[in-house]
């Protein structure tokens, strides 16, 4: 006599149940998006935490706390290609982790299609545009604006002549 | 669609409020990050109006409201360290709930030294 063979479920061995392809989880048209946004919450949040922590210390704690913090200090900290990667990174992994933990949650409890649609453009392009505006301003940040006419606006860091 | 669901999946205890308060954390803390780049995208418009809009985070009042946003901020950082346990380490599920007393008990400690560092500068006359 033979033994019935039971094989583990979705072996793709004979009798195991194989998954119609409607049903499978991967091979769709939307690929593996999900998971990919779920594994970058993860890595990216991680990352965060250094970042962010290193942030609130180095801004908040040291010296003279908020106190410190004006125009130069900024200008400071951006003298430092080391800083301005910090922010950098900060800045594009914390917009992006906050843009897909939003996104969660307007398909979460928006339950009209069109909603939806509508709530996450909005959110896209504020993403969008705080994205380019904030890796703009890192980048072209003059430490030392002048006026129309040439003259250092008060409160800059500039050069002494 | 119904209008009103026939049983509840919520399941309370630690596991959904822990969920619920990652969710309101996260939340607040991504609209601050949409107005903090904005208030620090002042730099490029004139030093005196970055300075002039930074101002408005030294008030005593606003160091209350700095705290409490960096209160959310320290919960949803360990909280999210406990998830990534919960989800990649064999025995989180099974002590998800310590794990949990555990980042409330470092998020009390991390606070009480924050919130007396930043409010005694915020309210120490400088």
């Amino acid at each position: 006599m033979t033994a019935t063979q039971i094989q583990s479920p979705r072996s793709g061995k004979p009798g195991a149940g194989l998954i119609a392809p409607k049903y499978r989880r991967t091979g769709g048209s939307r690929g593996n998006f999900e998971m990919a946004a779920w594994l970058f919450m993860r890595l990216s949040g991680v990352v965060l935490v250094v970042l962010i922590f290193g942030h609130l210390f180095v801004n908040l704690l040291v010296g003279e706390g908020i106190h410190a913090i004006d125009f130069g200090f900024v200008a400071g900290k951006w003298a430092d290609p080391f800083w301005q990667f910090w922010d950098l990174a900060m800045l594009w992994l914390a917009m992006l982790h906050g843009t897909n933990g939003v996104r969660t949650i307007i398909n979460d409890y928006a339950e009209k299609d069109s909603t939806r649609l509508w709530l996450k453009t909005v959110l896209y392009a504020a993403t969008t545009v705080i994205i380019i505006l904030g890796t703009l301003v890192i980048f072209t940040f003059n430490p030392c604006p002048l006026d129309a006419n040439g003259v250092p606006l008060p409160g800059g860091f500039c050069p002494a002549p | 669609m119904p209008t009103k669901p026939a049983g509840t999946l919520y399941r309370g205890r630690e596991g959904m409020w822990s969920w619920v308060g990652h969710r309101i954390t996260g939340v607040v803390i991504f609209f601050f990050l949409l107005v903090h780049v904005l208030d620090t995208s002042l730099v490029r418009v004139s030093p005196e109006a970055y300075t002039a809009v930074i101002g408005a985070y030294k008030n005593p009042l606003m160091a209350l409201g700095e705290t409490g946003l960096v209160a959310a901020i320290v919960f949803h950082a360990f909280n999210g360290l406990r998830i990534i346990a919960v989800d990649f380490w064999k025995k989180g599920a099974k002590y998800q709930r310590q794990m949990l007393w555990t980042v409330l008990i470092l998020w009390v400690i991390v606070m009480v030294g924050f919130s007396i560092r930043h409010l005694s500068l915020a309210f120490g006359g400088h």
